[in-house]
């Protein structure tokens, strides 16, 4: 990937517009301007950094919200995401297995012993099926009688009547990742578009549900590309957008993309908060090996307001305590379940 | 019971030192039984893994910290 910085003068230029459009007015970046802010160079990161916290502390406060996930339903997916281990369609070492409601209500109080407002449980497949549906009609009734705790889904494409079933179990927001830029979704999946996804997203919006959407930033996308990913997501508006960093797996398709360096991943989370002043913008997956201890402060100092604690789906994350404790030494108060209601 | 295959990648541990391999299970469980290659059935939770082999059994449990 080539990559062009700006020159110093117009770095500062570029920042003072986007600081005040952005913290003043509440006006996220456009593509464009978002490129701008990608485009800074090394020497700039920590002042687009500093604004982006400027504007998560205006526009959201200083709580972060605290979430764990779970996969209900684990590899043999029949699509072909070419960074997923899950995928059937790949020799990922990843074996199929289905989560029973009493692990499943084990995880969430796992979850919630963190002090978390949110548990998402997961499921690797294209779309629900009625199995499907009627395990989670189970596990979610199971989980609000066992835990206080938020439960949000991420199961694929859906349907209107599943969407309407979600929304009758108590599923407060509903997670489906965009993953990469419109124009760069064909080199990643091929067995559905860009297009089904939004159009799950558009019905997910207009049940009440809270759309949460995301993606995952290095998948080999350019630099405009992740600019155009942040302004369409901009343009959706998601009430939280969690931003994976590309960790790659064996036996994908993306196996050999390098991971992208720590300086990118932080311009990258800068300037996502730059383009949405208001979302939930979450710590996903891959933060550790691509940001580190040092890198996951200074995201949380750069815009970030939420965390994915404990493990992820197929990989691990670090202990949920040495997050709990970064979050009390930044004097950033963990979201409590009725404040995220 | 003697590890012979790598727990990540499968392979034999007396051909390589699988050093990278160490380093990723700091933050990924193991998915090949080390006594037989077998690839193993694994669960992750928020706070802890399992990874069961169909004929060595379950190789970690759940809430394990590692
Ligand atoms: S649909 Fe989800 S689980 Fe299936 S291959 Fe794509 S990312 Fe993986
Ligand atoms: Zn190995
Ligand atoms: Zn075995």
């Amino acid at each position: 990937m080539t990559q062009t910085t700006q020159p110093q003068a117009d770095a500062a230029v570029i920042l003072q517009q986007a600081r005040e459009q952005v913290l003043d007015r509440g006006i996220g970046l456009s593509a464009d301007q978002v490129l701008q802010v990608l485009q800074l160079p090394d020497e700039s990161v920590a002042d687009a950094l500093a604004l982006a916290h400027e504007v998560r502390m205006k526009w959201c406060g200083p709580e972060v919200e605290v979430e764990g996930i779970v996969s209900i339903k684990t590899g043999g997916c029949p699509e072909d995401c070419h960074f997923c281990s899950q995928s059937g369609l790949f020799t990922s070492p990843v074996r199929s297995v289905w989560l029973n409601i009493e692990e499943l209500v084990t995880a969430a109080k796992q979850t919630a012993a963190t002090g978390a407002s949110e548990f998402c449980i997961v499921a690797a497949v294209r779309g629900p099926d009625e199995n499907l549906m009627s395990q989670m009609r189970e596990g979610v009734a199971a989980i609000k009688e066992a835990v206080d705790i938020n439960v949000a889904a991420s199961l694929g494409i859906l349907t209107k009547e599943q969407v309407d079933d979600l929304v009758d179990m108590g599923v407060h927001r509903y997670n489906h990742n965009l993953e990469t830029a419109q124009s760069y979704f064909p080199n990643v999946v091929t067995t559905h578009t860009w297009d089904e996804r939004w159009e799950t997203l558009e019905m997910v919006r207009d049940s009440g549900m809270e759309v949460c959407c995301g993606g995952i930033v290095g998948m080999g996308e350019s630099v405009e590309q992740r600019a155009e990913f942040a302004g369409q997501l901009g343009a959706l508006k998601p009430h939280e957008v969690p931003l994976n960093f590309f960790n790659p797996r064996p036996g994908t398709p993306f196996e050999e993309v390098p991971v992208m360096s720590s300086t990118e991943a932080l311009l990258s989370i800068a300037a996502f908060r730059l383009a949405m002043p208001t979302t939930v913008l979450r710590f996903a997956g891959g933060r550790e090996i691509t940001l580190g201890e040092i890198g996951t402060r200074d995201g949380l100092l750069g815009g970030i307001n939420a965390v994915i604690v404990g493990n992820y789906l197929t990989t691990l994350g670090r202990p949920a305590d040495e997050d709990l404790e970064l979050l009390a030494d930044l004097k950033m108060p963990i979201k409590a379940v009725a404040d995220a209601l | 019971m003697e590890a012979l295959w790598c727990d990540r990648c499968g392979e034999s541990l007396r051909e390589a030192d699988h050093f990278d391999c160490q380093v990723a299970r700091n933050l990924e469980p193991p998915r090949f039984c080390s006594s037989c290659r077998r690839r193993m059935v694994v669960q992750v939770l928020p706070a802890g893994w399992s990874a069961r082999c169909s004929e060595h059994g379950v190789v970690d449990q759940l809430n394990n910290d590692e």
